[in-house]
């Protein structure tokens, strides 16, 4: 067929030097400079490495979309995508990739056809689900992940798979990790090279939770307008709509709590409860902005095309800067850092982590502390020393059979010393924790 | 059944909360108000992705209008860098081009188009005009830049001048020569002010009332104390040993969390007391003197603030009321927040009830301060009542920036530092600041006047020879280093000059590599940066930068110069 078809009149562009396109790109990937690795070699094996290294990003939220972009245009060519959301209307002020008439859609694969359709030659592979799904052989096939997730358990999963897969003997298996965050004006990038550098779980305390208002609060002394939202949220709707799962998506119910939480307001004499601070407190919005997320998104993409073409050096090296904050609320400001590897890290450390914890105080205080403690940050923690299980949050038997240990006091379940091995179903990791009684 | 009748069902929020509802919640709807109204004029040049990704940026929250002039026609290595073309695109104006895949983003905003040389277009009268904030991509030549640059200063309108060269990033803000901000979103708990150095009469009279005979109370009514009524009845303690005076040093403070201390109840079930823990967290950072902020003086102290007119911004009458007030109570009013502590409901309400009226008291007596000033200086219309509450609200915050015209390097006279010269000689041997770059960009911009003046506009790097430039760049560069050392009459150690000069020639040779290109994640990152900056410049709310920003991508560091 090829051979008897009309030759067109104006050849397809590109058809003459194909690097035409990339004649910006190619003054860096060419060119040395003074800060470039003396063993570097740029030039065709630096481009064809950018050409065929397979890359891996997950969240294409806010971020998301600007890391698509950006790398779709530092010259790689094999991008994967994962995410497992679909578009909302309040994505549209800065997820620019999406339109009106996405709303509903899968964020991954409208992201994919985007940027695909945008820039040519690029191969964009969306896979819509958790990155959860995935197990190592997956995550084997690519030269470097980058991270825009929202979620820190996500962020912590990823990271946990990735120092786990590293074998000493592979280098290959050794797989740098890109991460950025932004919160309103401030967000931050880093890399991770696992089991070389600090990783996000030895980073974890630079991200602690916000405290949680205790429910006695809650229950019988409001004074804050989030006082009577949580109040509504968490006590209210399981008092009077116990049948329905509440959706926070759903306008019914977010108006049902706001009122709900508005009346009781009133009843105390407190100000300032809103429909949008319902959502807000209810759904735990952060605020974000297109600005913040393109610095943040840039920043880490910068550091991806860096690391995969050696035509500057990269932030995460041994003994170099690994961390970029940002902050951009009064002026612009940015603290770049070495954060130090922890040798008690659950994740690439080898020792337990110390915890001074008071002999008389009960096992339950101990569970509820750690949702709250900025090093573990586990919601459901399964408790055990070398030879007893302390409490198990499954199955239901055992639960019930270690439920008893909840009210006793830790000094009569562990030794001054003894070691917990703490393990949480979000995370494929064993936490390990060293008791120090205080006096 | 309760007498009163139920809330009315709400409606839930409009299309337009819905979809700016994460921005909404930082710069509130007056905030988008502004932006709204604005209309951004990018003057594009070079690769032009810099000014294209800026735009993004503010398409995105909404900005009203944008208008894009270039001259250039799209060619094939554009599409390698910026988004907004597409294959179609290649041969027809650029302008027209990234406008309309700009526009695609949001359709409530207005995009416009012209393709024309920027020398033929501001050469035309009143073309500048429309435009709220200009932008200006370089590279231009000197005379184009120091008439935008003039535009801003005559109107009040500012302006941004930006470099995005291969890994490296510059912008200057040329802000009007007042710009003052109100709402500069601080960190809630600097909000707080709780007055106990000055306690008024009914705090104290109240405070006493609450810890009438405390050790008689039951547990429950000694543990749920509001922590500031505990505060002002230890400091009454401590003074009547003190002769009068409340513990100043880092030491009496040390020995006054003691004295709280020692009242907390530890025979009850939790063996301890939150509202006393409360209290001795408290007594670092709200036991203070007083004292104004050195950005509150300098507003109080400017020529604006003490010589009102009738043209005066409402600022300038507001500060000067506050400052009246200051003058007359040695101390600001009252904001009136305070911040979460264990008590309950009905305590908390009565407490926050004090200070809210207290706050509203203060706020109607600078009221009426602005009322006199408005009737004496005959002005027509009455400044709103809730301008001056927030004022109030927030007038330990308030910030001036002195803008400055953007430093244009003409290519026979060089740079003149004037007053900056002394503390850009002493960021020379900061290897933490950028201010060398900021050099190499002045050097870059003489490069490319030079040719521009022989007809043969270029800039280094975009050409054959690359190491020629490369040494002509850093020879020019440290030629304007030693200008600069001349203009602050200082001279370096010969380490320390030699420093400078290895250091200068590494960023100029980087500098030449790029030949002119931008990455594209260096111009996302350019472009993130100038938006956030726009955006604070367009709402008044947030600190904008004065008024130089650097951004090395080699390194992963940013810099703000005052020059």
């Amino acid at each position: 067929m090829a051979d008897t078809a009309m030759p067109d009149s104006s050849p397809p562009l590109g058809a003459a030097d194909p690097r035409t396109r990339w004649r910006y790109l190619d003054n860096i990937l060419t060119r040395k400079g003074p800060f470039v690795d003396e063993d570097a070699i740029l030039g065709e094996p630096i481009i064809d490495r950018l050409s065929t290294m397979k890359v891996l990003f997950s969240g294409a939220g806010g971020l998301g979309c600007e890391i698509l972009k950006n790398l779709a245009l530092s010259g790689f060519k094999d991008i994967h995508v994962i995410d497992m959301d679909t578009i909302d209307v309040s994505n549209l002020n800065r997820q620019f990739l999406f339109r009106h008439v996405d709303v509903g859609r899968s964020k991954a694969a409208v992201a994919a056809e985007f940027v695909q359709k945008r820039v040519k030659g690029v191969t964009i592979t969306p896979y819509c689900g958790k990155i959860q799904d995935k197990d190592d052989e997956y995550y084997m096939q690519f030269g470097l992940v980058v991270c825009g997730l929202d979620s820190i358990e996500a962020r912590r999963w990823i990271n946990a798979t990735l120092v786990g897969m590293v074998d000493g003997e592979n280098m290959d298996s050794m797989k740098p990790l890109i991460d950025g965050g932004t919160e309103g004006f401030k967000g931050q990038a880093r890399v991770v090279l696992p089991t070389m550098t600090s990783c996000i779980e030895c980073q974890l305390d630079m991200h602690a939770p916000r405290p949680a208002v205790p429910l006695c609060t809650l229950a019988t002394i409001p004074r804050q307008p989030q006082h009577c939202i949580e109040w509504a949220h968490i006590i209210a709707w399981e008092e009077e709509r116990k049948d329905d799962t509440l959706d926070t998506d759903d306008p019914e119910h977010i108006t049902w709590l706001y009122q709900k939480a508005l009346s009781r307001a009133t009843e105390y004499g407190i100000h300032g409860v809103t429909y949008a601070m319902t959502q807000g407190v209810v759904k735990n919005i952060i605020p974000a902005i297109a600005s913040t997320n393109a610095i943040v998104a840039a920043a880490c993409c910068n550091e991806a095309f860096k690391l995969a073409t050696s035509t500057n050096p990269c932030l995460g090296f041994p003994e170099q800067n690994n961390y970029m904050m940002y902050s951009g609320d009064s002026g612009v400001y940015t603290y770049t850092f070495e954060h130090m590897k922890k040798e008690d890290c659950p994740v690439c450390g080898d020792l337990p982590k110390t915890l001074h914890l008071y002999p008389n105080s009960t096992l339950q205080e101990l569970l509820d502390s750690f949702a709250e403690r900025p090093e573990a940050q586990l919601k459901k923690p399964t408790i055990r020393t070398q030879s007893t299980s302390l409490y198990y949050q499954s199955p239901a038997s055992l639960e019930e059979k270690t439920r008893p240990n909840l009210v006793k006091k830790l000094s009569e379940l562990v030794g001054d010393g003894e070691e917990l091995a703490v393990t949480d179903p979000a995370f494929q990791v064993t936490f390990r924790f060293k008791v120090a009684f205080k006096k | 059944m309760s007498q009163s009748t139920p809330p009315p069902l709400h409606q839930g929020p409009t299309a337009k909360e819905k979809k700016y509802d994460r921005q909404l919640r930082l710069w509130a709807a007056s905030g988008q108000a502004a932006l709204e109204d604005a209309h951004v004029l990018l003057i594009n040049s070079g690769p032009g992705v810099v000014g294209v990704e800026t735009l993004k940026n503010l398409v995105l929250p909404g900005v009203g209008h944008f208008t894009i002039l270039d001259s250039a026609v799209v060619r094939e290595e554009d599409l390698g860098v910026n988004f907004f073309l597409q294959e179609e695109s290649v041969g027809a104006e650029r302008a027209a081009e990234t406008c309309k895949y700009l526009q695609e983003l949001n359709p409530d905003v207005e995009g416009h188009s012209i393709s024309e040389p920027v020398e033929e277009f501001i050469a035309r009268p009143d073309t500048l005009t429309p435009y709220s904030l200009i932008i200006v991509v370089a590279p231009v030549v000197p005379d184009v830049l120091s008439k935008i640059s003039a535009h801003g200063t005559a109107t009040q309108t500012p302006v941004f001048y930006v470099h995005n060269v291969g890994f490296y990033i510059h912008f200057s803000l040329q802000l009007p020569p007042a710009f003052t901000i109100v709402d500069i979103h601080p960190e809630p708990e600097a909000l707080v002010d709780l007055r106990l150095y000055k306690p008024w009469k009914e705090l104290l009279v109240n405070a006493k009332k609450w810890t009438w005979r405390m050790e008689n109370m039951s547990d429950h009514q000694h543990g749920h104390i509001p922590y500031v009524f505990l505060l002002l009845h230890y400091l009454m303690e401590w003074e009547r040993t003190h002769d009068g005076k409340p513990p100043r040093t880092y030491k009496e403070k040390t020995e006054f969390r003691e004295l709280i201390r020692s009242g907390i109840r530890t025979s009850n079930p939790e063996g301890g007391e939150e509202n006393f823990d409360e209290a001795i967290g408290a007594v670092l950072k709200s036991l203070n003197e007083p004292t104004l902020s050195s950005t509150v003086k300098e507003v109080f102290n400017s020529p604006e603030c003490e010589d009102l007119t009738e043209d005066s911004p409402n600022f300038w009458l507001i500060a000067h009321a506050v400052s009246q007030f200051h003058t007359k109570h040695q101390t600001l009013p009252l904001p009136g927040a305070i911040p979460d502590m264990k008590a309950v409901s009905a305590d908390y309400a009565f407490l926050q009830g004090l200070y809210k009226t207290k706050a509203r008291e203060e706020a109607d007596e600078v009221l009426h301060s602005v009322r006199a000033l408005e009737k004496s200086l005959e002005r027509p219309n009455p400044i709103l009542a809730a301008e001056v509450d927030a004022f109030c609200k927030q007038a330990a915050h308030i910030r001036l920036i002195r803008g400055r015209p953007i430093p244009v390097i003409s290519p026979n006279e060089g740079v003149a530092w004037g007053e900056r010269a002394k503390a850009a000689v002493n960021a020379l041997t900061d290897e933490s600041s950028l201010i060398l770059l900021h050099i190499a960009f002045l050097t870059f911009d003489a490069f490319y006047a030079q040719r521009a003046a022989e007809g043969k506009a270029r800039v280094p790097g975009d050409g054959a020879d690359v190491e020629d430039d490369e040494r002509l760049l850093t020879g020019l560069a440290q030629d304007i280093g030693t200008n600069l050392l001349t203009q602050a009459e200082r001279e370096l150690d010969e380490e320390d000059a030699d420093s400078v000069k290895t250091r200068l020639g590494n960023i100029c040779a980087e500098l030449t590599r790029a030949g002119g290109a931008e990455l594209h994640n260096i111009a996302a990152l350019g472009g993130g940066l100038v938006a956030q900056e726009v955006i604070k410049a367009i709402t008044r709310q947030y600190v904008p930068i004065d008024n130089t920003c650097l951004f090395d991508g080699v390194r992963s560091l940013s810099s703000v110069l005052l020059l």
